[in-house]
Parts: C-alpha cells; structure tokens; sequence
C-alpha cells in the first residue's frame, strides 16, 4: 500500500518537475494561433472588423471573441482558409456588399490637396507622401485601399481608383462552358 | 557524319499531322519595313525594360531604345532608324487582349546604323562574363516562343557545370516551319552560335535534337559541322512526335535523363537553347548586332501566300498577313503560335515581338470552335498521352473545384500546357484552359500574400514609430518638469523661505516693539 503511495507521489513529482521545466525553458513568446491567423489576413489595416486592425482581428478570433466572417477585403477566400485552420464550419460573410468591391487604391487630386497632413496620419502603412503645406501624393505599390484617409480630409480630394488588370496581373478566366452536372468518379 | 546514338523516349506524345508543307516551300523572305513599329516594352520573361528615349527623338538603327532594369529583362533595340512618335498604351500580342506600354517608332526610310560594338572574332579567347555581357547587350531572349533572357539561362552562377549542351531543333508543333528554314539558311551561323554558348558554359558536348520530318535541315547542320570540323556538335534526329520539343522532354529523348519537378535543367548538367536564339547569339557576338527582327512562320489556310518571312520587331501583324497576300476568304481565327499551343489574338494590329515564331491563319475547318464541354466520363486517355507523366484528369477537378493546393500537390506546375490532353478528350473538356486559370489564379494569391506581408511590416514599423515617438515626448515631458522642480528647489525656493522668514522676522519685531511699549507705558 505505502510502495503504491510513494510510487505514484514519486511519479507525479519527477512528471511535474519535467513539466515545470520546460514550462520555462521551451516557453512560446507570443500567440502562435493569432500569428497563424494574422499570416491569413490580408492586412489592409482597415478595421472593417471593428477592430484596430488586422493583428487586434487576429487575436480576439484566437482568443474565440470574433467570428471568423468579418474581413471583407479577405473575402470567401480569407474566410475558408480561417475555417480550415481553424477546423471551424465555414460561415457566410458578414458584409457580402463590402466583399464584392473591386480591389482600389487611393488617389490624391493633387490640384485640390491643401497639405493638411490628416490623411497622412491616417494611413495605417505610411503609403501616403508629403509635409505640412505641401502637396501629398499616394505610394501606389504600397496603398492596400482600407479608405481609412477618407474621412480625414477635409476638401474630399481623395479618391479610390479601381485597380486596372495589366498584362502581368490578367488573369485566364475560369472556363464558361462548364457543364451544370458532373458524374462523380 | 554522326554516329547512330542510343535514344530514349518520354511518357505519352501524339502523332499530329504535322501541316509543315504548306510554309516551309520557299525561302526566308524579306519583309518591307511598315509606317510605324510598337515595341512593347514587355517581350521576355522578367522586368520590363526601361525606355531611354523620349517622344519625338531621332533613333538609329540598332539603337537601344530601352534598357534592361533587371537582372531578368532584356533591352530593346530600334529596328530601322527613325523618329520615336509615341510611348504609350498599344495593343500586344497577349490572350487577355490588354493593352501594355509600347514605343513607337516612325520609320525614316534611311535604314542608316547606330554605332554598334566591336565584333569579337575570336571569342575563345574572350571570358564567359565578357561574352554574357554582349549577349545580354544584344536584348537576346529564347526566341522558341517562351522568351527568357538568354543572358541569364547561360549563366550557370558557378553551380553545377553543364555537361551537356542540348540544342532544340525539334520544331514539333504542327505548321510552325521558322526553325526549319532557318537552319537551311543559316546552318553555319547556328553551329558558330552553340560553339560560342559552349565556351561560355563549358559543356562537354553538344547535341542538336531535331525531328525526322526535316530531313534537308538535319543535313545542312551536319554539312555546317564538318566545316566547322568540331566533332563534339552531334545531330541527333529524333522521330517525329508531338511535343518532342519540349525542353524536358528533348532532355529526356537524348540524354535520358529527367528534370527534376520544380527544378532546372541545369540541376542535371544540361543546358537547352532553342536553335534561333544561337543563330541570334552567333549574331551578337562575331557581328556586334542586336536582336531587331526574327524570323516568323506565316500560314494558315486563311491566309493567301502562307511562308517564311524575316520581319522587323515591332512589325504589325496586320502588315505581316498583307504582305502575305492577305487573308483569304477562310480565314476564322488567327492564332499566335501553333494550333496545340498558341492562343487567339484580338486585334490584329499588335505587333511582332521577339517571342513571336508563327502566325497562323485559321480556317474553320483548321481551328474548329471548341465543342459543349460535356462531363469527364473518367477514360483516362488524357493520363496516357501527358508527357509530362502527370494526372490530367485529376488536376482538372481541383482546378474545376478551385482548390488551389490539391492540384499543387498533383504538380500542376509540371504542366507545360502542350494541349495533348485536351485534343484526346472525348468529353471535350477545355483542359489546358482549366490549368493556366488555376496558374493564374495561384499567381495572384502569391502576389497578394506578398503584398500582405509588405503591408504587415510597414504597419509594424509605423506602430513602432508611434510608439517610440510617444516614448520620446512622454521622456521629453519627464524631463521639463524635473528640470523646473529642480529650479524651484534652490533658488526660487531659497528666495521664497527667505521673503517668508523676513516677514516672520519683521512681524516678531513688531510684536516685539508693540510689546516692549506697552510695557513701558504700563510702567
């Protein structure tokens, strides 16, 4: 009975003594779910989740606070790849209207600008150009079209520009001619 | 003459009617210079080159026109002497029919040269790097129709040496005859061209796949190599079977060996150029002249005079089709490229570039439209002729499915689109269309992942910024206010205790006085 007793306490200490060390040792910094989330989004910084942006997104849906259909620039595709992360059913998106915009990026009439410097303070990717009294102008590569420098200006000179299919980024459409029924191998 | 050389074969293929006849019985001819020439400013794989010339200057002959701004690009080079008219959005021969930044060049008529560099006729004596820098002067791509700087492919970066030289001859895609005629007449310049890429790569031998369907080029190349008295050049005929001429398989079909899936050929010592692109090489390097035109099969039974034409780069393909005679009254769709492997242009005022080797003229009996897809009933003859040992059937469902990592996992990009499978399915099933709308597809998910990840580290980097900037003020407050407390502390402080301490000091000597008074009066 007593041997029973002491090998068992003896056990539960040695496991805990492991446990406790690399409780320490391999301790993980950070959320590893929330980066993997994070690493979905398409980090447009927007906040159309009605979040700060798309890390603050990433881990209330890690910390199971969010749903998982609130990106609308991700679209359907952002919200299957959540899904599937995270072994969650896939859920209708919450603005399907906001979804289907064509992707658009800023674009500064820069006769109209007066150089108040609110829209530069608003872009949450510092793709906006210029000083106090100068004209600013949109880095185009970077803008990731979240419309946060929108509201901010005060002579409304700003506006979003559909993104242009080139050459480079056409893509082949998918084939029209599918047929409505397919026999399942 | 070449000794018979053990072959080897590749999965799958199919016997085509090969159709060469109808353009490879005259010689090259000589295209007239049209009014104006666009040059796109995307004709390779890689950047686009830069233009160095402005709206209304004059350009001569061979006078680069754009610069490469990359490592992987090409430049571009005017083609006759000339006035730049324009630079700006021109049609160009791309399936989606969008236009692209071009230059425009109106013809002087004068034709007169730029000065152009030296001709390096002894180029053994010259290093690779030297020769590398010549040819990427030149603007040289692969001109078999895919394109890639030549000046990068032959680097080999100090990897693996290249110990085989394979030179693609095969021409295996029915009706295109531009390699044909050219190894007719030019055989000499094509073999000078491969002993130049050997030296630069070093390769032990070189060997020339062409098909058995032309039989008078396999001889004009062997007669050019015993002039040459290089015995490591070997002509290797291999049988006519469509895609033959595909880089993997040729590698397969002479040396027996696979590219690696994912991979070079260059990870297995082999080293493949098409043989236009060494008459252009041989070009370069002994001549000093850059790529400004190439040759183009045009045929088709929709055109009236179907053969082989030298044109200028930058020609439109209008021009070329009436120059040509004109399109008959057949003509149904034109193709850019082969029947398996070429796709339908929507305008035909785009112009020639350099990736342009044919230009067929459709009838509809030639280009029939495709039939209604009907359901894939699972025959799997599209498994049987694949060359490139995939599973067709397999990533047309996920590819249908949009499931982009399934049809990774069944190595969509071993595809090299040859069509093979389409043109055996019963059901009719656009296959080739379903993987490049798949490719394109998972090339634009790749383009916004990266874009994401540059968005994430300049909001990083801006959260960061804010937060050391906040860090600073807050410091730069702490920093203030202890200042004046300090400054309160000993002087302003000793100032006050002193006023204080007089006023007590005054006040007690008054009550003092008062005190001492009353006391006196008292008395």
């Amino acid at each position: 009975m007593i041997a029973a007793i002491l090998t068992i306490a003896g056990l539960a200490t040695v496991f805990g003594l492991i446990l406790g060390y690399s409780a320490i040792r391999f301790r993980v910094e950070g959320d590893p779910i929330a980066d993997q989330i994070d690493a979905l989004l398409p980090q447009t910084q927007c906040g159309q989740c009605s979040f700060a942006g798309c890390r603050p997104y990433a881990e209330a849906i890690a910390a199971g606070e969010a749903e998982i259909n609130r990106c609308p620039p991700g679209g359907e595709t952002t919200m299957i790849a959540l899904a599937e992360l995270l072994g969650r059913d896939p859920v209708p998106l919450d603005d399907e209207e906001a979804a289907e915009k064509p992707k658009a990026v800023a674009y500064i009439v820069e006769e109209e600008c007066i150089g108040c410097t609110l829209c530069i303070q608003a872009c949450p990717v510092d793709a906006i150009m210029g000083a106090a009294k100068q004209m600013h102008t949109v880095i185009v590569d970077e803008c990731t079209g979240c419309e946060l420098c929108l509201p901010p200006c005060p002579v409304e000179c700003i506006h979003m520009h559909p993104l242009e299919a080139t050459p480079q980024t056409w893509k082949w459409p998918f084939p029209a001619q599918a047929p409505s029924e397919v026999v399942n191998g | 003459m070449a000794e018979p050389r053990k072959l080897w074969s590749f999965h799958g293929g199919l016997h085509l009617d090969d159709h060469k006849s109808e353009s490879n019985q005259r010689p090259v001819q000589h295209m007239p210079l049209p009014d104006r020439l666009t040059l796109p400013l995307h004709q390779h794989i890689g950047q686009n080159a830069e233009p160095v010339v402005r709206v209304g200057e004059l350009v001569k002959k061979g006078q680069v026109v754009a610069r490469a701004p990359d490592y992987v690009s090409a430049s571009i080079h005017a083609p006759t002497s000339g006035q730049v008219i324009e630079i700006g959005d021109q049609p160009i021969p791309h399936p989606s029919g969008l236009n692209d930044t071009c230059i425009v060049i109106e013809p002087d008529g004068q034709d007169s040269w730029t000065e152009l560099p030296e001709p390096i006729r002894h180029f053994r004596s010259e290093t690779a790097a030297d020769l590398r820098d010549r040819i990427r002067w030149a603007g040289i791509v692969g001109l078999g129709g895919a394109a890639f700087p030549t000046a990068v492919k032959v680097n080999t970066g100090g990897g693996r040496p290249i110990d085989t030289l394979v030179i693609n001859a095969a021409e295996c895609e029915p009706y295109i005859t531009c390699d044909d005629v050219l190894m007719l007449e030019r055989a000499p310049d094509i073999i000078d061209g491969i002993e130049i890429i050997r030296h630069i790569v070093g390769a032990r031998e070189c060997l020339i796949g062409i098909e058995d369907n032309k039989p008078e080029a396999a001889e004009a190349l062997r007669q050019a190599i015993v002039r040459s008295a290089d015995s490591d050049i070997q002509v290797v005929v291999v049988p006519t079977l469509y895609p033959s001429g595909g880089e993997k398989q040729l590698i397969r079909l002479l040396t027996g060996q696979e590219v690696p899936s994912h991979g070079l050929p260059a990870d297995i010592g082999v080293l493949c150029q098409n043989v236009a692109t060494t008459a252009a090489v041989a070009d370069a390097v002994l001549r000093g002249l850059p790529l400004i035109d190439r040759v183009v099969t045009v045929t088709g039974q929709g055109v009236r005079q179907p053969g082989n034409f030298r044109v200028a780069l930058g020609t439109p393909i209008e021009f070329v089709i009436t120059q040509s005679g004109g399109y008959s009254g057949e003509a149904h769709e034109l193709l850019l490229g082969g029947p398996m492997m070429g796709f339908a242009l929507h305008d035909d005022q785009a112009p020639v570039t350099k990736a342009t080797n044919c230009l067929l003229a459709a009838s509809l009996q030639e280009a029939p439209g495709p039939e209604p897809e009907r359901p894939c009933i699972r025959c799997g003859e599209c498994v049987e002729v694949c060359p490139a040992d995939l599973l067709p059937q397999q990533i047309f469902w996920h590819a249908r499915a949009h499931d982009f990592d399934r049809v990774q996992e069944y190595h969509l990009f071993d595809c090299i689109e040859c069509g093979c499978c389409a043109y055996v399915c019963p059901a009719h099933i656009p296959l080739v269309h379903y993987y490049r709308y798949a490719k394109t597809e998972i090339w634009t998910l790749e383009r916004e992942r990266q874009k994401s990840d540059l968005a994430r580290r300049r909001h990083d980097a801006r959260q960061e910024r804010l937060e050391r900037l906040e860090r600073e003020r807050k410091s730069r407050l702490r920093k203030k206010k202890e200042a004046l407390d300090k400054k309160s502390g000993s002087s302003a402080d000793a100032s006050k205790k002193a006023a204080i301490a007089a006023a007590m000091k005054r006040v007690a000597d008054k009550k003092a006085a008062h005190k001492a008074e009353t006391q006196t009066s008292d008395s």
